[in-house]
């Protein structure tokens, strides 16, 4: 047990300058407006930021490799789409969801063989999926989008249970097993191991090409299971979902305190990062700030964010 | 008066004393070589020469006159240049390139540069090191000697007077160290002055005309080469006497446990047969590019090959490093930093990972508890010096890496275990220590294979030694016979007539 409470102090010590961070933001929002704590918004907070957190926790996977996924949004777009499509020719919405989430899981696979067998760089790699995916969803949905999915469907992003948003139940789940996944067993060790020092890994038995094959298909599940929610939120999927959402993502991993480079990071640090950009936006909105000069600020967050990450190390 | 004299330095480091109160003296003309072992702060002093680290307190002189050295440009333009033991060029530029990096001489209107007196200037200083390296050659396609000649030249064409070399014949075979040294000679009859780290103490005393000693950040004494002796500069390095450099232990070799026939990997090995039998260790000699590495790798796993390998009389197929690890073969890396550790996880992580299947339970996790009590056996046994299991392993010592990935390897419960280089860039103490583990396996009934540079160490620690040549192996001797001469004859010949790669 010691080792793991070891692990728990360390990632928690990394976080906890988002930590403070995020605390602050929050002071300081419920201090210029009432609305920011009422728990309605509080809620809404946790829903809007669990669509980010989803894939920012599938994205922290593949970053902690020393990868990247770019093809995030495209994905999420795609297997929107094919979802909805499948549920308006009179599919059973289970099969359509299972559908869609195997469609961004195999293109999350066919990124991670571009990257291993391919040798292409994960940039380059997950920029062509990016591009394709999106071209992909347009040429589906013939540019149109494809709206009034029916009530079963809409449970996925406009349900509760037990009051607490669907959304934000499928974040914690989702959270739980990525916990599990990289803090527990043999196989989050190795993927740290693999972004830590691949060739290490290699000579030290591990098949380094299987990780990247997994983290991959990970990302490419949970930006579809993104895709799901967002689809289903909307009761609408459209060809443009998704666009710039793999830069929010990378942001909140960024935030959170992962390496960049890999083999360092956890996924309470993403949940974090998520949960300040969340909570930014909200605050901005709350505010009643332009969104022109939202865009600004947000930017700046980031950038001092990672300015003081740097000085500390 | 002295071209260089350092007073008082004081350095210090979150919660260590680098340097406490070390002085260094060095004239025109003298080589000087600064001697400790790995921490000793021999490194750091020479770092705060060179500007790259500021010193606490002290006081540094040139020709008598106080300097102050805050950046590495400082350093520069008093004529202190360095060669790190990590070499600064750039991979993907050309010789020349390299050597007027940032001092291009340009046309003053065009801005052009001016290539032609670039190649000319580089030749020139390449002829005064009395070597021969085309100057519009990448620098990547040169051997790791060649490199540090050109970092010389570099040095050279600043019009350096103090040049500071860091542990420079770490990577180097024999001969190029052989060929150094006639440089570092040519560099000293030109005046300059020049400051050798190092912890080879018989190539101190071949080149060094003085020794300081440091040890824990302390001055410790200087000597004259020539009015000393190795065991007196061991001693005032490591603090206590080293009685036996190399302790071999002699046990009866038991039956075959690897057989190799004609092992071939395309463009690197050629027609590989040997045996190795339980309790032995296997030396393999050979220059840098013999195929040494290769060979170790080949037999783990790492590349295609053809021909047949047999362990314990069952014929094995190595297709990947797990099914080495499987079959009972390991290697131990010559690259602790680049190829075996992870820098920034801690003794246990690193040491488990090549058998975390074997602590994995339900649902894949790791069982925790008893992890920490195997790693905390494994560290117990190999004397592993570390706080606790849970430090990171950047913050040990060499000797003490070197031991943690000895003890990942052991929990695979190894038959066979291949050692490249095992001790590089290890303490004096801590190479004995490593020597004493290597017969501690072997008494316990693992084959081992052990790659190294280091001829004595080869002669004292193994108890047959194969020399190997372009890939092949040209040399076979048992220990008795073998002697450093045979060693380079076999090294340097080609044995066959077909020389295959080239």
């Amino acid at each position: 047990m010691e080792q793991s409470k070891k692990r728990d102090w360390s990632a928690f010590l990394r976080g906890m300058q988002s930590v403070i961070g995020l605390l602050g933001l929050c002071v300081v929002l419920s201090l210029l407006s009432p609305r920011f704590l009422k728990w309605g918004n509080i809620l809404n907070v946790l829903t809007q930021t669990s669509l980010n957190a989803v894939m920012a926790i599938g994205m922290t996977f593949v970053i902690l490799t020393g990868g990247i996924d770019l093809s995030v949004g495209s994905v999420l777009a795609f297997s929107g789409m094919v979802t909805a499509g499948m549920i308006r020719a009179g599919f059973n919405v289970w099969i359509a969801v299972l559908a869609g989430l195997a469609i961004g899981t195999a293109l999350g696979f066919v990124n991670g063989l571009s990257v291993t067998k391919g040798n292409v760089p994960p940039f380059i790699a997950t920029l062509a999926m990016m591009t394709m995916a999106r071209g992909a969803t347009l040429v589906y949905s013939n540019g149109q989008p494809k709206s009034n999915l029916g009530k079963a469907f809409g449970f996925l992003g406009q349900g509760r249970i037990l009051s607490i948003p669907v959304p934000v139940i499928i974040l914690f789940l989702i959270f739980i097993i990525s916990y599990y996944i990289l803090g527990q067993t043999s196989t989050g060790r190795y993927i740290y191991a693999t972004g830590s020092n691949e060739k290490a890994a290699k000579l030290s038995g591990i098949k380094t090409d299987n990780i990247k094959l997994l983290v991959y298909a990970i990302s490419g599940f949970t930006a579809a299971l993104t895709g799901m929610v967002v689809t289903s939120m909307l009761d609408s999927a459209s060809p443009n979902a998704g666009t710039g959402a793999e830069l929010d993502a990378i942001a909140a991993v960024v935030l959170g305190g992962t390496s960049l480079s890999g083999g360092q990071g956890s996924v309470v640090g993403t949940i974090i990062g998520a949960l300040i950009i969340g909570v930014l936006n909200n605050g901005l909105n709350l505010l009643n700030v332009s969104s022109y000069y939202q865009q600004l600020i947000k930017g700046v967050v980031i950038l001092v964010a990672v300015l003081i990450d740097r000085r500390k190390r | 008066m002295p071209l260089l004299e350092m007073t008082g330095i004081c350095k210090n480091f979150p919660g260590v004393k680098a340097l406490d109160d070390v002085c260094l003296t060095l004239d025109s003309g003298e080589v000087l070589a600064l001697l400790g072992e790995n921490g000793a702060g021999k490194s750091t002093l020479m770092k705060i020469l060179s500007g790259v680290y500021t010193m606490d307190k002290g006081q540094i002189k040139i020709d008598g006159d106080v300097v102050d050295i805050r950046n590495v440009w400082d350093a520069m333009k008093l004529g202190i240049g360095i060669i790190h033991q990590e070499l600064n060029l750039i991979p993907d530029l050309t010789v020349y390139e390299n050597i007027f990096l940032g001092r291009e001489k340009r046309n003053p209107i065009t801005k052009r540069i001016d290539k032609a007196y670039l190649k000319q200037e580089s030749n020139k200083l390449l002829n005064r090191l009395g070597v021969h390296i085309d100057v519009e050659r990448i620098v990547k396609t040169l051997s790791v000697a060649e490199q540090q000649m050109v970092e010389i030249a570099k040095v050279l064409s600043m019009d350096c007077r103090i040049i500071i070399m860091d542990e420079p014949t770490d990577a180097l075979t024999t001969d190029e160290v052989r060929n150094l040294f006639k440089v570092v000679r040519a560099l000293k009859s030109e005046g300059k002055g020049i400051i050798l780290i190092s912890h080879k103490i018989e190539e101190i005393m071949e080149i060094a005309d003085r020794v300081e000693v440091l040890r824990d950040g302390k001055y410790i004494g200087t000597r004259v080469v020539s009015e000393t002796n190795a065991d007196e500069l061991i001693k005032m390095m490591v603090g206590r006497e080293l009685k036996d450099k190399f302790p071999k232990v002699k046990i009866p070799a038991g039956e075959v446990v690897l057989e190799v026939r004609n092992l071939n990997v395309p463009g690197m090995l050629h027609d590989i047969s040997f045996e190795l039998r339980k309790g032995e260790v296997l030396g393999i000699a050979g220059l840098v590019g013999a195929g040494r590495t290769e060979l170790g790798k080949a037999l783990f796993g790492f590349y295609r090959y053809s021909g047949e390998i047999f362990l314990d009389g069952q014929k094995i197929k190595l297709t990947t490093t797990s099914a080495a690890i499987e079959a009972g073969i390991v290697y131990l890396t010559e690259d602790r930093k680049e190829e075996g550790l992870f820098l920034d996880k801690t003794v246990s992580y690193n040491m488990t990972l090549a058998t975390l299947k074997a602590f994995t339970g339900l649902f894949g996790k790791v069982d925790a508890p008893r992890e920490a009590q195997i790693v905390n056996d494994y560290v117990r046994r190999l004397r592993i010096k570390t706080p606790s299991i849970y430090q990171s392993v950047e913050n040990l010592s060499g000797g003490n890496q070197q031991k943690v990935l000895v003890g990942k390897w052991l929990m695979t419960r190894p038959k066979v275990m291949i050692l490249d280089e095992p001790t590089r860039g290890i303490d004096v103490g801590a190479k004995v220590e490593i020597y004493n583990l290597i017969n501690e396996l072997k008494e316990s009934g693992i084959a081992i294979i052990m790659i190294s540079s280091e001829l004595p160490e080869i002669l004292g620690i193994t108890d047959r030694i194969l020399v190997m040549h372009e890939g092949r192996i040209t040399g076979h001797l048992a220990d008795f016979e073998a002697t450093q001469e045979k060693i380079m004859r076999y090294a340097i010949s080609a044995g066959g007539m077909d020389l295959g790669t080239k």
